[in-house]
């Protein structure tokens, strides 16, 4: 796990948040839900201070955040953009669109752009199915997308 | 003409789902009146067990058994958990139950709080629901606030509340062993049952895990009673169910049908058709875990047993409609590849199995499929069916039988004649130029990624199938039609 440096400041913060949490380890889940809300992604560094506070070994905590899709270890870009691949927006060919995303932002799923704008991922149904497919950059939904609308969407976040 | 009958459904899109005042004046909080004051929790079990009501979370339990195995289990602490992690891609029934009328599940966990004799109880959520999160907080709020929520409910003594609890990303997690452990801070790994929950869940506790939709349909069979409940439906399977219609139809959405509502009234009638007045292939009714049903199943009344004998299964209600041009071979694959990324690992048919049938679809989408692959799918598909630990193992090739079974010829195509008719299929199309159209114009040669179109201005051009990556981006930008998939 490559490391980065926490300032102090954000390490109370963290530990603030186990504390809401009573550092109870069955709250897990949850302090890595807000611990990922502040901080973006999950590194090292802020699994091994939450191991500590919990009172649980490092080794636990990389196992529930690598077993959850939702966590990540890599910081996202500004603005992730993500790609539903359910099966709605499947049929709907939300494959086409994605290999428009990634032709365009010249990054693959799971990466981030150089200049750390962009970072492309793949959901599985983000319950908007009746749009399909679609797509969501940051919280924004887009749907019914169709390749040649990626470029629209991109140009958005671009200025 | 089909009826949609709304009982999960009823108040969604009819009430402000933030205000209490609209849901209880549509009868809201009624049947928990009627529960704490005049009903024993026997009486209460008992009339769940007379309405037929099963479990709308995909196996189809008779939820009033499953009450009644909780309450008999004897335990200083119970639980009641609200299963609303929702994990079947392209379904989306009970985000729009939690968002349109949150208090009917509220109400319903309550009460199977008074029978179970839990006074503690937990919605797990996906945490792809924000919006639901939201008016849950909202309502459980306003219901706190009026006494019909925390201590003292409705001043009869009787003790219950709820908390929210995250999910993660996991569709394992919608398994109620894994999501139990999901609950306790885990990894969302399945255990073997026996022990149900119902027996040892929740911190060891008993615990009585029941779906959204399930919990939503709880209220007014207590207010409309029984036998008005039983009345609807097929023998074996009361009441309704709701779909999410995606896909290839007109009208996309959610339905609610009665029990034994045909496939052909669920996609013609209310759903309007298959969208450019193409032709029905076939639905997908379970998800990963289902099958498909196809043009001999339009007539076969939609229940749980029913289903099962087509091949599929009810699962949550997510229905796919495919038209012509689905390629059966790679929606098995497209199963497939999600139940390899979602396998949880722990046992190995399932994580090793699921990726060598991947494998095999992969290698016949390819176009380098055998005859021989065909029965190795088949019998890869029965071990794993037969050796997994959980649901998820247990239904994953699902997909792969049920396309087999139904579209055999078009895995015999993909196998022998190396084709796919839907062109779906990539590798087995070419992108090829009609001389007699081309008239040499440049643009699909500026347009193509890879270079792989050669010629000169005004003569025909030539696409190297080697080099071409079949992005289509030629096909798409030729304005004399000159290029065709062959
Ligand atoms: C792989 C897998 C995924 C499941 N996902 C869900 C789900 O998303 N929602 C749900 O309610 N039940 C799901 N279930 C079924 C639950 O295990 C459980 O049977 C259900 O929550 C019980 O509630 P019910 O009897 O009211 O249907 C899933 C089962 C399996 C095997
Ligand atoms: S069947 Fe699959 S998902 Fe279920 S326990 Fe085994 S590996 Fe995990
Ligand atoms: S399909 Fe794409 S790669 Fe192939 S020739 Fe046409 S533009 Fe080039
Ligand atoms: S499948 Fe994409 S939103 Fe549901």
């Amino acid at each position: 796990m490559a490391k980065i440096k926490l300032s102090e400041k954000k390490i109370q913060e963290l530990k603030d948040v186990c504390k809401a949490f009573n550092n109870e380890k069955g709250e897990l889940i949850n302090v890595l839900h807000k611990a990922q809300s502040l901080f973006g992604y999950l590194p090292a560094e802020l699994q091994e201070i939450i191991a500590k506070e919990l009172n649980v070994s490092v080794a636990h905590v990389y196992g529930v955040v690598t077993f959850y899709s939702f966590f990540t270890m890599q910081p996202k870009g500004i603005h992730p953009v993500s790609i539903c691949l359910g099966t709605a927006c499947y049929v709907r060919g939300a494959e086409k669109v994605l290999e428009e995303f990634k032709r365009q932002l010249k990054i693959q799923v799971g990466e981030t752009t150089p200049d750390g704008k962009f970072s492309l991922s793949c959901l599985r149904c983000v319950g908007a199915c009746g749009l399909a497919p679609v797509v969501l950059v940051g919280e924004k939904v887009y749907g019914r997308v169709a390749p040649d609308g990626v470029a629209d969407i991109i140009a958005e976040y671009n200025t | 003409m089909a009826r949609q009958i709304r009982i999960a459904l009823r108040n969604c899109g009819v009430i402000d789902p933030e205000r209490i005042e609209d849901y209880i004046s549509r009868d809201g909080y009624m049947a928990l009146a009627t529960v704490l004051t005049e009903l024993s929790p026997e009486a209460v079990i008992e009339i769940l067990k007379k309405s037929g009501l099963r479990g709308r979370g995909g196996g189809g339990f008779p939820a009033g058994l499953k009450w009644e195995i909780t309450r008999k289990v004897q335990a200083d602490q119970k639980y009641v958990v609200c299963n609303a992690d929702e994990g079947d891609p392209g379904a989306f029934m009970d985000r729009s139950i939690l968002e349109g009328d949150p208090h009917a599940v509220l109400e319903a966990m309550t009460i199977n709080g008074y029978c179970t004799g839990a006074s503690k109880g937990l919605i797990y959520i996906r945490a792809e629901y924000p919006l639901a999160v939201e008016r849950l907080k909202t309502a459980m709020k306003q219901s706190r606030e009026m006494g019909l929520l925390g201590n003292n409910i409705l001043q009869t003594g009787f003790n219950f509340d709820i908390d929210i609890r995250y999910g993660a990303g996991a569709f394992v997690c919608g398994e109620e062993t894994a999501l139990i452990h999901s609950m306790e801070g885990l990894r969302g790994e399945p255990t073997v049952k026996p022990p149900f929950p119902s027996v040892e869940g929740y911190l060891k506790k008993p615990t009585n895990v029941n779906n959204v939709e399930t919990f939503a349909n709880v209220p007014v069979i207590i207010n409309k009673g029984w036998e008005w409940f039983a009345s609807i439906g097929t023998e074996k399977s009361k009441g309704t169910k709701v779909f999410a219609l995606a896909g290839k139809i007109n009208n996309v959405g959610l339905v609610e049908v009665p029990m034994g509502t045909t496939l052909r009234e669920v996609i013609y009638e209310i759903g309007g058709g298959i969208q450019g007045g193409k032709e029905f292939k076939a639905a997908q009714t379970g998800g990963p875990s289902g099958g498909c049903l196809t043009k001999k199943h339009l007539d076969t009344p939609i229940d749980y047993d029913n289903l099962i004998a087509a091949g599929s299964m009810m699962g949550s209600g997510g229905l796919i409609v495919m038209d012509e041009d689905d390629c059966m071979v790679a929606i098995a694959k497209f199963y497939l590849g999600f139940t390899v990324e979602e396998s949880c690992g722990k046992c190995s048919p399932c994580r090793i199995g699921n990726k060598r049938l991947f494998e095999l679809l992969e290698k016949i989408t390819q176009g380098n499929g055998t005859m021989e692959d065909i029965d190795k799918l088949r019998n890869l598909s029965t071990v794993i069916k037969d050796t997994s630990l959980c649901g998820l193992g247990q239904s994953s090739p699902n997909p792969v039988l049920s396309t087999i079974e139904n579209f055999i010829g078009e895995y015999h195509e993909h196998v022998k004649d190396k084709k796919c008719r839907s062109k779906v299929c990539k590798s087995m199309m070419q992108y090829l130029v009609v001389p007699e159209k081309c008239i040499g114009c440049t643009l699909c040669a500026r347009n193509c990624p890879v270079n792989a179109i050669s010629g000169e201005r005004k003569q025909v051009h030539l696409i190297d199938q080697e080099k071409c990556i079949k992005c289509g981006a030629c096909m798409e930008k030729c304005k004399f039609n000159a290029i065709i998939i062959n």
